[in-house]
């Protein structure tokens, strides 16, 4: 199988996703409730990508010290909370990882 | 504000998470390289199918010589939590021309939304009258940034060292992104309930829970609106 052809597949496939509710709009009246989910689509998302890296080790559940991503997560939180800043929050998160992992 | 400007504030919200993203490129360089694809289909995966988790998934998926379907069918469920960014923004570019919409479409990625989507909100009129040149610049600045850690990841990622924890900036991106998003009770439980919904379900195939999780979150922060209001 060329892998040139499985590329196109999977790009058309991500393509028709990202278009599926940009082509419909107009097209359909959606539902109240459905319209209603929407303003959490950004934090909903987000965070469901976040909360596996900083809690799971290998798969598995890990909130103690044997974690380092997590506490190190925890200062970019408390940094990003605080200062609100994209940089600030990268770097503060990746000084508390190398920090920590050299305890 | 005018087009020019919209498109240099996407452009400029995006430019601080390529700080993640770029060594998320890099990585993904390595890897399809030594999951044994070309480093020219290598680079072009990067602008064909263009979505970083997916691309990692095939990868692996050519490595072990998985069929065609199968493939596909992994990688659309990966990126089902893009159909959501789409039904996001569409109101607003519900007024466009088709060539701005496909173009548009093919930059929503998590990144590209997640930077242009604090400056779209209900209070900024303004702004969101512009919100095709926003999405357009914060689009085009993490394709290139893409592009650019892709074909760094091809020439010399093979010979960075181990243990630097690259992987890590991706994380920290999103919670440089959402963590200022939180600015009610209502939005912190329904990232809350996503998060937690995302760690008890990680054990699904094709990353599965990311989906099923974002729509719990979504449930949660609309019944607790509901109730509120």
């Amino acid at each position: 199988m060329s892998i040139w052809l499985l590329m196109l597949v999977c790009g058309a496939v991500t393509f028709a996703i990202r278009y599926s509710f940009i082509v419909a709009e107009g097209h359909y009246r959606p539902p109240v409730w459905f319209v209603q989910l929407l303003p959490f689509v950004p934090v909903a998302a987000l965070t469901a990508l976040v909360a596996p890296e900083l809690l799971l080790v290998d798969g598995a559940f890990a909130a103690g010290r044997d974690n380092p991503r997590l506490w190190a997560g925890m200062v970019a939180i408390a940094v990003a909370a605080r200062w609100r800043n994209t940089l600030l929050t990268i770097a503060s998160g990746f000084l508390a990882l190398h920090a920590i992992q050299r305890l | 504000m005018s087009g020019r400007a919209a498109f240099l504030l996407g452009l400029g919200a995006v430019l601080p998470l390529l700080l993640g993203v770029a060594p998320f490129g890099v990585i993904y360089g390595v890897v399809a390289l030594q999951s044994g694809i070309p480093p020219l289909a290598a680079m072009a995966m990067s602008s064909i199918v263009f979505a970083g988790s997916a691309q990692f998934l095939l990868a692996q998926l050519v490595g072990v010589g998985a069929p065609l379907l199968l493939s596909a069918g992994a990688v659309g469920l990966i990126n089902l939590r893009h159909a959501l960014y789409s039904a996001s923004v569409a109101p607003l570019l519900a007024p466009l021309a088709r060539p701005w919409k496909l173009l548009l479409a093919y930059l929503l990625t998590d990144e590209a939304y997640a930077a242009a989507i604090p400056h779209l909100g209900e209070k900024d009129r303004d702004k969101r009258a512009q919100a095709h040149w926003i999405l357009l610049g914060s689009g085009i600045g993490l394709w290139s940034g893409w592009q650019l850690s892709t074909l760094a990841g091809i020439v010399v990622g093979s010979r960075l060292p181990d243990g630097l924890g690259l992987d890590f900036a991706l994380p920290l991106t999103f919670i440089a992104i959402v963590v200022p998003m939180l600015g009610s009770r209502v939005l912190l439980a329904a990232a809350l309930a996503a998060g937690a919904a995302a760690v008890l379900l990680h054990g699904l195939p094709y990353k599965l829970g990311l989906f099923i999780a974002a729509l719990v979150g979504l449930g949660v922060g609309a019944l607790l609106n509901g109730r509120r209001a």
